[in-house]
């Protein structure tokens, strides 16, 4: 046994040991950034905060209680560190380039810069952290008895204390301790060098003390073995058949929350990072570290089920069994390492806590009631934000002081500590939300952790007063006015569950439920996507969105007097000079661009957290009339704005598109007018031709005076002859026109085409031996029927043969006609020994009122003949061409396809 | 000795029709049906006048009064031109190229014989 005065005393002077480091830590930071203190093995080490006096001793107790269930407390951990890269990895990154202090801040900051969320974040973690608090107070108080013994109690300075008064002592002296440690400067990222130096030096002590007790268990119990077969004799059991359950489950899922969650660890893993590939040893470092704390934890449990009497408590068996061997040295030296995992933990969740009070509670109420004291030193809003942190470092103790005088009658450590995890993972949902889902809405978030924590201090927190409060225990029998099913540890019928995991099941659960439905629910404002683009897509994105001031009203001078009053003069000026120099002019003279007030505002979110940063400069930039909804309205109605001139962007360019579809529709009008033109002028001229014959001669037959009878007889034929040629003219002009409209003034119908053929070879005799030509037969087909009406077909060959005839002016003119059946079709040839065609007018031949250049006056057709002939052959389904023929002069070919059967 | 007028047209019942009034006003005639023609005999013995149509074969008529305005010898042989198309713009064509006279088919007899005596310098 050991003197309590001696014990204290250890104590005392090992937290002045701590004190000495973290200020020399400090100072070492200061001067030189690249120390040891910035390594990731002290960053590792810090992490191991997570190992409280819980771990500590607590564990001991889990494991000779529930068996293996003390694992899962490491397992998720493990799980989170080892997957670094997914969650940890862009948490830090997200934190870096937003100045991010604390969950509270995180929130707040990704969900509109909300001060309500971050407020409400805070007000749950400093209520769900003080069972924890609490938990670390009883470990102590307990250790200090246990080690100093039942029997010095009430000697010494202990004179007249009792456990309440050791605890209550110890709060105050762990908030001395920290007031002194954390609360000595506010800095811009939040970081505390010389405490995470002192906490990683005592993750070193806790670790060597339960290792030292483990090692020293085993040399006692005769190896491993010895100790389970000693174990065995005295019928000692290790449970291990509860294992996998939902309560394994439920811790499991717990413990992956509060490692991400709890605001001392990420104060630790997120704030204090100083360097993003930290994390890669950490990931592999901190599970080796959890390992070596709970490797030697199952042996002290069975051995110490196994030699310790019945009613010593499981949880102080790494300081009851070296006490029970004679071991004081050793027992001290385990003592020494549950007080550091208390005090780490203590420490640094006070302090973690005290910067989100200050900066989500404290802050925005100074700002709102403008009572920033107007200090000479230019440490205004600094004090006061010192103020703040101490107040609130007094205040979370004294929750935790209060929380443990409620229950201080409950035993066991670990279900204590599991309270304030289930409160801590109503953080997790949207913790999640924020960094992988831009969607998810401040409105849904604020909803969900209300409920969550609503859910959490009915079926969690409340029951655990149930010892100390008759009415609490009648609540959890009978429910609320009897109603049955909102009983705390049954709610909704769900009876029979283990009261955690059904705490955690339905808090959690409708926290998740309440997240998604509200975020599809609700439309997130423009300050809320703004930031939901910064954090989600973190990895995508360089440099930040912050363009919500207008500079302008505000000069440097103003801004410089806020940053004196938050950064305080020195760290104010160094930024302001920094600029200038940047941009290369006297600090005097320095214009506020929105760049460097986004900067400035980054810094300013360091010390008092993003919203308050952002009304503060909203307040200074804007002269103190634009409000924030303000701000966020106009960066509303420049989306607008945007929005609107793409509209008409697209409205022009469719205007633009159908101008020009317009102007080919006009052109296209125009070219078929100038062809309508044309033809008229055409029709015109062949309609003049013989009109002026009959005039001219009708007037001479006026005046017959001097005319024979003979003259007058050929002046009459003449004048019949071209009113026949006009007629003729004016049918064809019809029938060319419903040719080319498409129409069929006939059937079509099978017909012998070589019928056709022979008809009109027999019709152009008088025409050819008017000439003296003759007809050429080449080969000739047999009957063949083809699709068509006869007449019609007589009258394109009848064309053809006639221009043979007509436009042959050799001096053997000769017509060659042959025609045969290939491959399914009929084909004609008409071909003659006249001039030919040139080149040039092969493409003009079948233009309507086109003659052959060379063909006498006397032809008598308005050259209409072979466009009309062309759309016949059309009309029948074939194709009449100008092709090379056998003879020196034209060939024109018609090709029609052949029907029915071939004879 | 040369003729009074000559004729180029390419359609035989007109040919015929200006041939009758033409001689029936008591001028010495000659006939061509197309553009080379016309060059040719205008070349070889100048007409008094020349009654002009302007769809020719082989060369049109605006084609030959160009050739023959170009030419130093036939510059100033009155043309009266012919013309089936009556439109303002062939009329506008004419007048540029240097036609004496402008007439449209189908013309009053009277027209042409009143238009050819004026170029012949024969009014009363």
């Amino acid at each position: 046994m050991l003197s309590a005065d001696f014990v204290i005393a250890t104590s005392v002077a090992y937290v002045g040991l701590l004190f000495v480091l973290a200020y020399f830590g400090d100072r070492r930071a200061k001067a030189n950034k690249r120390s040891w203190l910035n390594s990731p093995a002290v960053y590792t080490l810090s992490i191991s905060v997570y190992c409280t006096s819980w771990t500590f001793y607590g564990a001991v107790g889990n494991a000779a209680r529930s068996g293996l269930e003390f694992l899962t407390i490491y397992l998720g951990p493990t799980l989170v560190f080892v997957g670094w890269y997914f969650v940890l990895r862009r948490l830090v990154r997200i934190s870096h380039l937003h100045r991010i202090t604390s969950v509270a801040d995180l929130l707040s900051s990704r969900f509109g810069k909300s001060s309500r969320l971050g407020v409400l974040v805070t007000c749950i973690a400093v209520i769900g952290i003080a069972p924890y608090i609490a938990l670390q107070l009883k470990a102590v108080t307990s250790s200090i008895q246990a080690v100093a013994g039942a029997s010095e109690f009430g000697r010494g300075s202990l004179t007249g204390i009792d456990d309440v008064g050791l605890a209550l002592g110890v709060a105050a002296a762990m908030a001395l301790f920290t007031i002194l440690f954390g609360t000595r400067h506010v800095d811009a990222k939040e970081q505390h060098h010389g405490v995470v130096a002192a906490i990683a030096f005592e993750a070193v002590v806790k670790l060597a003390a339960l290792v030292a007790v483990g090692v020293f268990v085993i040399y006692l119990g005769g190896g491993i073995e010895g100790i389970f077969s000693q174990a065995a004799e005295k019928g000692v059991v290790f449970d291990t058949s509860a294992s996998f359950d939902s309560r394994w489950i439920t811790t499991l899922v717990l413990s992956i929350a509060a490692i991400i969650c709890l605001p001392r660890q990420f104060q630790v893993t997120v704030v204090e990072n100083s360097n993003e590939n930290h994390l890669r040893v950490a990931g592999w470092a901190f599970p080796a570290y959890m390992m070596l704390m709970s490797i030697f934890i199952i042996p002290i449990a069975v051995y110490g089920l196994t030699v310790m009497p019945d009613d010593a408590n499981p949880d102080m068996f790494a300081l009851t069994l070296p006490l029970s061997a004679g071991q004081n040295a050793l027992a001290l030296f385990a003592f020494i390492g549950g007080f550091s995992s208390a005090t780490s933990m203590i420490i640094l969740e006070s302090i973690a806590l005290s910067i989100m009070v200050s900066n989500h509670i404290m802050m925005p109420l100074v700002l709102k009631f403008g009572a920033a004291p107007q200090g000479g030193d230019g440490q205004g809003v600094s004090s006061v934000l010192l103020v703040a942190r101490r107040f609130a470092i007094v205040l979370i103790l004294s929750l935790g002081f209060f929380y443990f005088l409620f229950t201080r009658d409950s035993d066991a450590l670990a279900p204590i500590g599991l309270i304030s995890f289930t409160a801590i993972a109503q953080f997790l949902p949207a913790l999640l939300a924020a960094i992988f889902w831009k969607d998810a809405s401040l409105k849904a978030v604020t909803a969900a952790i209300s409920v969550g924590f609503v859910i959490w201090a009915w079926s969690c927190f409340l029951p655990s007063l149930a010892s100390v409060s008759p009415l609490v225990s009648t609540l959890l029998e009978e429910g609320p006015w009897g109603v049955l099913w909102l009983r705390p540890e049954a709610m909704f019928g769900l009876e029979g569950w283990d009261p955690l995991a059904h705490a955690a099941f339905w808090s959690l659960s409708i926290n998740v439920l309440i997240l998604t439905l509200g975020s599809l629910l609700t439309s997130p404002s423009a300050l809320e996507r703004i930031q939901a683009t910064a954090f989600v897509d973190v990895f995508r994105r360089h440099g930040l969105p912050q363009r919500n001031f207008v500079p302008g009203s505000a000069t440097a001078n103003d801004l410089y007097f806020v940053a004196e009053r938050v950064l305080g003069e020195k760290r104010a000026a160094a930024l302001f000079e920094a600029a200038a120099r940047e941009r290369g002019v006297d600090p005097a003279l320095l214009e506020p661009t929105p760049a460097f007030i986004g900067r400035l505002e980054r810094e300013l979110a360091g010390s008092i957290g993003a919203s308050s940063a952002h009304v503060m400069l909203s307040k200074v930039v804007a002269g103190g009339d634009v409000s924030l909804e303000e701000m966020m309205q106009m960066a509303d109605e420049t989306q607008q704005v945007i929005e609107y001139s793409q509209q008409l962007e697209k409205t022009s360019a469719e205007l633009r598109l159908t101008a020009h579809k317009l102007e080919e529709a006009n052109a296209q009008l125009r070219e078929l007018d100038s062809q309508k033109d044309e033809f008229l002028s055409q029709v015109s001229h062949e309609v003049r031709t013989p009109m002026t014959s009959i005039r001219s001669f009708s007037e001479i037959l006026l005046e017959p005076a001097g005319l024979n009878e003979g003259q007058r007889q050929r002046f009459i034929s003449t004048i019949h002859q071209e009113s026949m040629r006009l007629t003729k003219l004016l049918d064809e002009i019809l029938d060319l026109s419903a040719l080319e409209r498409g129409e069929r003034t006939w059937q079509n119908e099978p017909v012998d085409a070589e019928d056709a053929l022979n008809r009109a070879v027999s019709v152009c005799d008088a025409l050819l031996r008017q000439r003296g030509m003759r007809v050429e037969f080449g080969e000739r087909a047999h009957t063949t029927m083809v699709e068509g009406d006869a007449d019609r077909l007589c009258q394109v060959f009848i064309n053809l043969i006639s221009n043979a005839v007509k436009y042959n002016d050799a001096d053997q003119p000769v017509v060659h006609v042959s025609s045969s059946v290939r491959s399914g079709t009929y084909v004609v040839e008409v071909a003659d020994n006249g001039p030919g065609i040139g080149k040039t007018e092969r493409k003009l031949i079948f233009e309507k009122f086109w003659r052959g250049v060379s063909g006498a006056g006397d032809q008598g057709g308005a050259g209409l003949g072979l466009a009309i002939s062309r759309q016949i052959i059309a009309r029948m389904n074939g194709v009449l061409e100008l092709v090379q023929g056998p003879l020196p002069g034209a060939c024109f070919r018609v090709r029609l396809p052949v029907v029915g059967r071939e004879s | 000795m040369g003729i009074d007028v000559l004729i180029a047209e390419d359609e035989p019942s007109i040919l015929e029709s200006l041939d009758f009034i033409l001689r029936r006003a008591g001028w010495s005639i000659e006939s061509v049906t197309d553009g080379e023609a016309v060059l040719e005999r205008v070349r070889r013995a100048p007409p008094r006048v020349l009654v002009l149509d302007v769809m020719l074969p082989r060369r049109s008529g605006f084609d030959v009064l160009k050739q023959l305005r170009a030419d130093v010898e036939t510059r100033d042989l009155p043309v009266l031109i012919l013309t089936a198309k009556g439109q303002q713009q062939d009329r506008r064509i004419a007048e540029e190229l240097g036609a004496d006279g402008f007439v449209t088919k189908p013309y009053s007899n009277a027209e042409v014989v009143g238009a050819v005596r004026q170029l012949l310098g024969e009014n009363d």
